[in-house]
């Protein structure tokens, strides 16, 4: 017989009863500690139950609230005691009603007899581990504390920061150099004794009282002036978040349990059937051995929290509205936007799927209604494509397709023809790539057929609409990654530029493009644009297009520079 | 939101108690068993009309949630449910055949319930055809949940409305009492749920679905309201506005996160759509009860007395919690 348990419990005494049957089922000496708020009838009915167990023993109770000098009181009594009663334990394990087994007993009896001098317990300096909620590590025994955290916060607040300001700081005893970490450990004999029957002990208790969240501190300071060999770290598995609140562990963490091959951990929520009927586990003799291991729960934990806080960048729910201004995009994976390409080639939908794979949609900001990939009715995650329903949150309407369809690249057409409102918000996003052919709007105009003084109003909408968007792309606070060109500059070199499109989209898989996607007829064009001049309506956003250069078969012909005299 | 809305708001708070109190005497109690309740009792609230056919799984949801006493308002039913209310033991029942539009849709019948009763309790206030799931339900119950929002210091906790409906017409698809309406009910729309702060509450106002997709593409702004704040920390100072959608005073429902991180959420998952939505469609056109301006609404419930379809290809079969955490129609947030 070697090791012997101190049990705080305060709460859910079936469950204490339960846990304490353990250890003492396994042969080791418990001594409980209840805390004095538990009302006597509870108090006497808890010993009662347990009287049939000749090596349990009840000390004197304490206060114990949080954060405060009660719970080491309670941890030094209970120690006390069961270093009297009990000569043969070596080693003793602080634990609380809610902590549970998780291995056999005996393997962990085991454990500690292959390591009779080591003291178990986590303890790091203060300068050293940023680990501390609420900004107060080193402070926590420097400054005084006479106001609970808990309840009285504000004043607590002011009154660090009334000590911050006017510099007070408590003397540290001599010899104490403060260390922190869980307050669950497991001491030696040897240890545990030095500690509470240090002649110092006076002193030290004194200066500790005063410590903020002293359970946290008075053994793992203690521990490094008496200790033989320290192993900082918790036999104890305990997690807590950021707030510094312990996470309690429920049936569906039976899994995550089972792999860590800890001896013990806490909290278990007391209706946890699954877990208290699961641990401990029956013995293995092939885990004997085996090190506890808490780094796959650590990473669990630390990977759900990060994904929970940080990520799913591009979705909105009930308990996540990040607003625009404050994130970089409101879409959760990449996406083009592409202006003029379909008035340039006809077919530049079913071309650049086939090229890169990628989604393309058509307009969907057109009037009419939303032009989905396969001009699909509803589209994934019953997206409807009414016009009506788009245009009342229209931000929202692209936040939705793209989270919906998150593991494709979506590219759609966009043009001065369509619902102009989403252009901040492309404009903005970082996850956006803005390819703007201007002018292109002129094409369809030239296709239909009709003469110059009849489109004119209508060239001279598109052109102002579209300058307007070009305004915005323009302005210092677009992040997308824009690039825009005239038509005349886009169809002097179009393969270059589309080559450079595919391989944005498609990444690696971009191949060369095969086969050219078919331009229209553009023939005639730069005299119809010479002829809407000619009506009052100059179309600047198409760039300079001569005769020369609208057929890209022909060999571009050089312009002579203008040469700038000096006179 | 300056100190002079602020300050608006709180003494719209304040009407809203004075006619909460103000109509107390619109309901009757029919079985009080309000004796049963502990201290740490989690409360469930809701007013019933003719729900004879939800009733049962509806107090079965909840009873295994851990839901530890249910105070229900019956508003005239006239097909027995009062009766088998009366017949439950952890059921105490009001009746009342006044007007459920002029009550603010029962708001203020069971804001008297809360009021007498709520104080201090966490209170689940919920239609009969709402049934409230969060990530880890199954293993986790509404004690574990309010527990972990005690110690975060939320008072509240949010929940979307997630309308499910069946493959192929409505009437079509057969439901027996006490069987599980996800089973008849399997498909929902996965994503097409637009949020936007409301201008005047400060509350995420979110529309969308399938209502939204069949019924008001025409009048997007007229849609159902899907976002809700049903589990509160009660105090008798609270109130709910309209429905659980807001509830003052205003932190309550700030249940979302506006850094980008999210906080733990749930479904309420809608259960409007079972076979009788025909006949009672038919019966609302009638009553005029559900909406403020009823006129508006007449279409809507015309064309579910018309055994519509609301099915595509694209819906989404309903699959559990994780699934719709993985859909990122609710979160986690902390709760690992």
């Amino acid at each position: 017989m070697s090791l012997g348990v101190i049990m705080l419990v305060h709460t859910a005494f079936d469950r204490a009863e339960q846990m304490v049957r353990h250890w003492a089922g396994a042969g080791c000496p418990v001594v409980v500690h209840v805390d004095s708020n538990v009302p006597s009838q509870t108090y006497d009915h808890f010993v009662e139950s347990l009287a049939d167990l000749p090596d349990v023993r009840f000390c004197a109770r304490h206060r114990c609230e949080w954060g405060t000098w009660g719970l080491v009181a309670a941890s030094q009594e209970a120690a006390t005691l069961l270093l009297e009663e009990f000569p043969e334990v070596q080693h003793v394990f602080l634990a609380s009603g809610a902590c549970l087994p998780l291995r056999p007993i005996a393997e962990l009896r085991c454990y500690l007899d292959a390591h009779p001098d080591t003291d178990f317990i986590e303890s790091a300096t203060t300068a050293d581990v940023p680990w501390t909620v609420g900004g107060l590590d080193r402070e926590r025994f420097t400054l005084r504390f006479p106001f609970a955290w808990k309840k009285h916060r504000r004043l607590f607040d002011a009154f660090v920061k009334l000590q911050q300001a006017v510099g007070y700081k408590r003397r540290i005893p001599e010899g104490v150099v403060p260390h922190m970490g869980s307050q669950w450990w497991c001491l030696t004999r040897q240890t545990l004794d030095a500690i509470l029957r240090d002649p110092n002990r006076g002193t030290y208790d004194a200066y500790f009282r005063k410590v903020w969240i002293p359970d946290e501190s008075y053994y793992q300071t203690l521990a490094r002036l008496h200790s033989r060999k320290i192993e900082s770290r918790s036999l104890t598995l305990a997690k807590f978040d950021f707030q510094g609140k312990p996470h309690i562990f429920f049936d569906d963490h039976v899994e995550l349990l089972q792999r860590s091959k800890c001896f013990v951990a806490r909290k278990i929520w007391r209706d946890a059937d699954l877990l208290f009927n699961t641990f401990p586990a029956s013995e293995d003799p092939l885990r004997q051995a085996v090190e506890p291991n808490s780094g796959t729960v650590d990473r669990v934990f630390a990977q759900a929290v990060d994904r929970r806080t940080l990520g799913r960048q591009g979705l909105f729910m009930q308990s996540r509205f990040p607003s625009i201004d404050r994130q970089t995009s409101i879409a959760a994976a990449p996406y083009a936007v592409l202006q003029g390409f379909d008035d340039i080639f006809p077919d530049f939908q079913s071309w650049l799927t086939q090229q890169t794979g990628a989604v393309v949609h058509g307009h969907l900001y057109a009037k009419d209604r939303a032009h989905f990939a396969d001009e699909a009715e509803v589209y994934r995650g019953c997206m409807s494509d009414n016009a009506r329903l788009r245009d009342y949150n229209g931000k929202m309407f692209l936040s939705n397709l793209i989270w919906n369809g998150r593991d494709s690249h979506h590219c759609f057409q966009f043009g001065p023809a369509d619902t102009q409102e989403i252009g901040w918000i492309l404009a903005k996003d970082t996850q956006a790539s803005i390819w703007v052919v201007s002018g292109a709007w002129s094409i369809p105009l030239f296709c239909s057929g009709r003469s110059a003084s009849e489109v004119r109003a209508e060239a001279a909408r598109l052109q102002r609409i579209e300058d307007k968007f070009l305004k915005v792309l323009r302005s210092p606070d677009a992040r997308a990654r824009i690039k825009i060109m005239t038509l005349a500059q886009f169809i002097e070199a179009p393969m270059v530029v589309l080559q450079t499109i595919i391989d944005e989209i498609a990444g690696h898989r971009g191949l060369a493009i095969k086969e050219a996607p078919k331009m229209r007829d553009l023939t005639g064009l730069p005299d119809y644009l010479q002829e809407l001049k000619n009506q009052g309506m100059h179309p600047f956003l198409t760039g300079d297009i001569t005769v020369g250069n609208a057929p890209a078969t022909k060999p571009v012909a050089r312009r002579k520079p203008y040469v700038i005299s000096g006179k | 939101m300056d100190l002079w809305h602020a300050y608006r708001l709180r003494w719209k708070r304040r009407r809203f108690l004075f006619r909460i109190w103000r109509k107390r005497h619109e309901i009757s109690v029919a079985v009080d068993r309000t004796g049963q309740i502990r201290p740490d009792g989690i409360l469930c609230f809701a007013t019933v009309r003719n729900e004879i056919v939800r009733l049962p799984y509806f107090l079965k949801h909840y009873r295994r949630l851990g839901a530890d006493h249910f105070l229900i308002v019956d508003n005239g039913s006239d097909d027995g449910t009062a009766e088998y209310l009366a017949r439950q033991p952890d059921v105490s029942v009001w009746t009342t055949t006044q007007s459920y539009r002029l009550a603010r849709f029962g708001m203020d019948w069971l804001g008297w319930l809360q009021w007498q009763y709520g104080n201090g309790h966490w209170c689940l206030t919920v239609d009969a055809d709402e049934l409230l799931i969060y990530p880890d339900h199954e293993t986790r119950d509404l004690k574990a949940l309010t527990t972990w929002l005690d110690g975060q210091g939320h008072a509240s906790f949010g929940a979307l409305m997630l309308d499910l409906y069946p493959k192929g017409p409505l009437e079509d698809t057969p439901y027996v009492p006490g069987d599980d309406p996800t089973k008849t009910l399997a498909w929902f729309d996965a994503d097409n749920y637009r949020h936007q702060l409301h201008h005047y509450y400060g509350n995420l106002w979110i529309q969308g679905g399938v209502r939204d997709r069949v019924f008001f593409a025409h009048e997007p702004a007229r849609a159902p309201t899907l976002n809700k704040t049903p589990l509160v920390r009660w105090s008798w100072r609270y109130a709910y506005v309209s429905s659980t959608h807001q509830i003052l005073p205003t932190r309550l429902h700030d249940v979302f996160d506006f850094e980008g991180n999210s906080k733990a959420s749930g479904v309420l998952l809608h259960t409007k759509f079972l076979p009788m939505i025909g006949a009672k469609s038919a019966e609302e056109l009638e009553r005029g009860q559900h909406f403020q301006n009823t006129a508006l609404y007449q279409d809507y419930h015309q064309h579910l007395t018309e055994n519509p379809d609301f099915w595509y290809e694209g819906s989404c079969r309903y699959n559990g919690d994780a699934q719709l955490t993985a859909l990122g129609l609710m979160s986690k947030g902390r709760w690992v």
